[in-house]
């Protein structure tokens, strides 16, 4: 066998994949196949199925009654995206730069609530925001929000789920790539342009606030004007006193893959998932992901399920596509210019 | 900025502790989502409610099974993507990469389209066999991800020079490379276990009528998950955090030796 192995250097490592490979190839690669081809279906699960260029209508009558829980599946995911990356990168700042000693432990910390069911996590936030439970309840009775104000069964519920669910696939991708970066680089920009990027950080600050507020004031029917005028303020106060001109130049470029990354693990998923929208929302919140599920198990009609299957993944691929376009790949995957 | 980082870790760790806490709850009735009374009876009595043990017994069985093989195909192809240079390299390392970017139900989606399309009604049968399949699949990619980062950090001079020294491959692979990468791949398989038992939506897709522990408390939440669905949580999550605790520890007490 060894001197075998030796000889047929050449194979040794198609032998080792094989088995992997080709787990993958039957069980992912040509499963997706399949639902291409089923998306042409017509028929029934019960007598079979044939299959018909001609039902390319399959796609058109899938799309057409769904098309608001295809919107809010992508808004409710750019605003999740959004927010997990206003928490996460400072986070993931403080400790890829700050951490000293305690990274794996922080790091550990922050990826501790993944060892709890998904599920369970999901319908712990139904307890946490519960009309009058544990955080509502005592608010309410001093009379601080009105006796009807709910956050449960809104959309802002299902967003803070799928914000909360995702933050570690933002938070890990940014440190690594905070943590990759050489300090004495930092160093060499603090020593060339000192201290807080005044007028930058105040525009800076100002208008990711003011974008923010829009888009969730767009997704949440929320008064636009006032969001917006207290999200620029806010905004502008903490980009002037906590963004130094460093950061700007040097380290927010360089952690770019990581955020790149990381918002694609964010939002991929994000999109396509329907267990938020089912516990923390309300009918008028589900996702595509609540439908497809629909159709394919309760309703069992494949041919519309797999055309909205391959919609969904048609949708990620070409989001995917322009957003790597708009920062640059080369960069990206190799970290170097 | 310690600050922030405080409260950060305070809200991500806060619905764990929830769980936790509502676990020692005593409901009126079957929701459990109000605070009534401190009562151990769910933690004496973990597998009361009818359908619980059998669940978390299959989800055991299944990531068992399935972290099984997938560590096995996944080293292989982690070798073979870090220490050899070939045409077709950089397709297999997509086709690896690919189930980790795609939604997770697209892929419970497929490969119920795939059990679907074999044959005449009534189908390929879905159970234990079709879920097992779908979590080896989605495991593969992160064993492979996992211990290829652990190979990557030793470069094949330690290969070389045990070759060198008389070595042939097969030698030099159990008595070099294997306890080298060993920490990379345990890591690999608790991340798989982990990912196993905790899966829902791929699950969901695949499994029928059959129920792992997810699929469990999924549909009892319609109705009101009983407290002893967060006994059973909140155990799984201490479990984990000792694994790690220990798998720490004793990585770091043999790096010192």
């Amino acid at each position: 066998m060894t001197a075998w192995l030796r000889r047929r250097r050449g194979i040794a490592p198609y032998l080792l994949l094989a088995p992997g490979l080709l787990w993958l190839l039957v069980f992912f690669a040509y499963p997706l196949v399949e639902v291409f081809l089923a998306s042409f279906w017509s028929g029934s699960f019960e007598r079979g199925y044939t299959f018909s260029l001609s039902n390319w209508t399959n796609y058109r009558d899938a799309i057409t009654p769904v098309l608001p829980q295809l919107g809010r599946s992508i808004a409710y995911s750019l605003a999740a995206t959004i927010l997990t990356f206003l928490i996460s990168y400072p986070l993931a700042y403080t400790i890829a730069i700050r951490g000293g000693r305690a990274k794996n432990l922080l790091l550990f910390l922050v990826v501790a609530p993944f060892f709890t069911s998904f599920l369970l996590r999901t319908l712990s936030w139904k307890i946490i925001l519960g009309d009058d439970g544990v955080f509502f309840g005592p608010l309410k009775a001093i009379g601080i929000l009105p006796g009807d104000f709910r956050v449960l069964a809104t959309p802002m519920a299902v967003v803070a789920g799928i914000t909360y669910n995702f933050l570690p696939f933002m938070t890990l991708p940014i440190y690594v790539a905070l943590e990759k970066i050489d300090l004495r680089l930092v160093e060499a920009a603090r020593d060339l342009y000192a201290g807080p990027w005044k007028r930058g950080g105040l525009v800076a600050g100002a208008a990711v606030g003011g974008i923010l507020a829009g888009i969730l004031s767009a997704i949440f029917g929320w008064p636009v004007g006032v969001v917006g005028a207290a999200a620029v303020v806010v905004g502008a106060v903490v980009g002037r006193l906590f963004i130094s001109e460093s950061f700007v130049r040097v380290t927010f470029p360089l952690s770019l893959p990581g955020v790149f990354a990381g918002s694609l693990l964010t939002f991929i998923p994000a999109v396509g998932d329907y267990v938020n929208a089912e516990f923390l929302g309300n009918p008028d919140t589900r996702m595509l992901g609540n439908v497809i599920q629909n159709r394919f198990l309760v309703q069992q009609n494949y041919p519309q399920a797999s055309a909205l299957s391959f919609i969904l993944m048609g949708g990620i691929l070409v989001i995917v596509a322009v957003y790597a376009r708009v920062l640059g790949t080369e960069e990206l995957t190799t970290g170097r210019r | 900025m310690f600050a922030y980082t405080g409260l950060a870790i305070i809200y991500l760790l806060l619905p764990v502790a929830i769980i936790i806490l509502f676990s020692f709850n005593k409901p009126t009735g079957r929701r459990n989502f109000v605070w009534q009374q401190f009562s151990l009876d769910a933690w004496l009595h973990p597998f009361a409610v009818p359908g619980i043990a059998s669940a978390v017994e299959l989800s055991l069985v299944i990531a068992f099974l399935s972290t099984l093989v997938a560590t096995v195909l996944g080293t292989l192809m982690a070798l073979a993507l870090v220490r050899y240079q070939y045409r077709g390299k950089g397709l297999a390392n997509s086709l690896v990469f690919l189930p980790m970017a795609t939604p997770e139900i697209v892929m419970g989606a497929s490969l119920l389209t795939l059990y679907v399309s074999i044959g005449q009604p009534p189908f390929f049968p879905l159970s234990f066999t079709t879920i097992l399949i779908a979590h080896v699949l989605f495991n593969i990619s992160y064993v492979v991800v996992t211990v290829r980062a652990r190979l990557v950090g030793f470069p094949g001079h330690l290969e070389e020079a045990a070759m060198d020294l008389g070595a042939n491959q097969w030698q030099t692979f159990w008595r070099v490379t294997f306890p080298l990468i060993l920490p990379g791949i345990i890591a690999a398989a608790l991340l798989a276990f982990s990912l196993s038992i905790d899966d829902f939506v791929i699950t969901n897709f695949t499994a029928g009528r059959t129920q792992t522990f997810p699929m469990f408390i999924y549909a009892q939440a319609k109705v009101g998950v009983p407290v002893q669905v967060y006994v059973i949580g909140s155990i799984i999550f201490l479990v984990a955090v000792l694994s790690v605790g220990i798998t720490t520890i004793a990585g770091r007490r043999s790096a010192q030796t």
